[in-house]
């Protein structure tokens, strides 16, 4: 298993009890309307980025707190934030040597789906994976 | 280890609740149950409570989680308090800072509410 696919399984599996899959199929991307961000800098420079339906991020929330998804409320958007920086730790901590030479940023949250997003990407790991049948991607951007 | 007045520090919400929660599943009485967002927030706070257990994340904004702990030591009123890090930094350059401004545990995020258990136990019996 890819290690950026590895370090999310985890991550679902210990802090929400609920596994990512593999979708048998490409699901459809259009509602995918937050998107969290950790900047990656030291001897990896880049950007993780986490994307779900706002259904997903409620859901993501409910699972990490026990309570309805119907009142996650700004509460999702923290909990996807927290689940792409654990993504990017556990990732960067799965790299031999990375672990000390790469600082995390606190996580940045964007609502809404119309966006671009440009930067100095170098070479990209792209990852869709389901949550509760609902898409997930997850992306590392490296820059130069 | 009863009526344990705990402080979690986190900047995120969602974190400190999971953190309580996984306290509590640890079957720890907390008599009480007090927050923080950053180290200065925590820092005000404990230079007014009394606290038998502290658990703090490192990346956090306005203060970070290991200046936190360097200020703590130099505090009379906590400087005996247990800190337990639970972070996403998982590097062992992070450990050994950590661990020598004071923490008395090192928990790398994701975790499970056992893992929670096995390194806040021995922080409070070596307290």
């Amino acid at each position: 298993m890819p290690t950026l696919q590895l370090a999310a399984q985890e991550v679902f599996e210990l802090m929400l009890a609920s596994p990512l899959t593999v979708p048998v199929q490409p699901p459809a991307e259009e509602s995918l309307d937050i998107t969290s961000m950790v900047g990656l800098a030291g001897e990896l420079c880049g950007v993780m980025s986490v994307r779900c339906s706002t259904r997903a991020a409620a859901r993501m929330a409910s699972q990490m707190l026990g309570t309805d998804p119907a009142a996650a409320g700004a509460e999702m958007w923290d909990a996807l934030g927290e689940i792409c920086n654990m993504i990017a730790g556990n990732f960067k901590n799965k790299i031999t040597g990375l672990g000390d030479g790469c600082v995390l940023s606190v996580p940045t949250v964007i609502t809404g789906a119309d966006y671009n997003l440009h930067s100095l990407v170098n070479e990209e790991i792209r990852i869709v994976l389901l949550f509760q049948d609902d898409p997930v991607v997850i992306l590392l951007e490296v820059h130069n | 280890m009863e009526n344990l007045r705990t402080l979690i520090v986190d900047d995120s919400s969602v974190m400190r609740k999971i953190v309580e929660r996984c306290l509590r599943q640890a079957g720890l009485s907390l008599a009480e149950v007090l927050e923080a967002s950053n180290g200065a927030e925590a820092l005000a706070v404990v230079q007014n409570k009394k606290l038998d257990l502290i658990l703090c994340d490192i990346n956090m904004p306005v203060m970070d989680g290991l200046e936190f702990v360097k200020q703590l030591s130099g505090l009379e009123n906590a400087k005996n308090v247990p800190v337990v890090m639970i972070t996403t930094e998982g590097s062992e350059a992070h450990v050994v800072q950590a661990i020598s401004a004071g923490a008395k545990g090192y928990l790398r995020k994701p975790f499970t509410a056992d893992q929670v258990k096995e390194h806040v136990l021995p922080a409070l019996t070596a307290k």
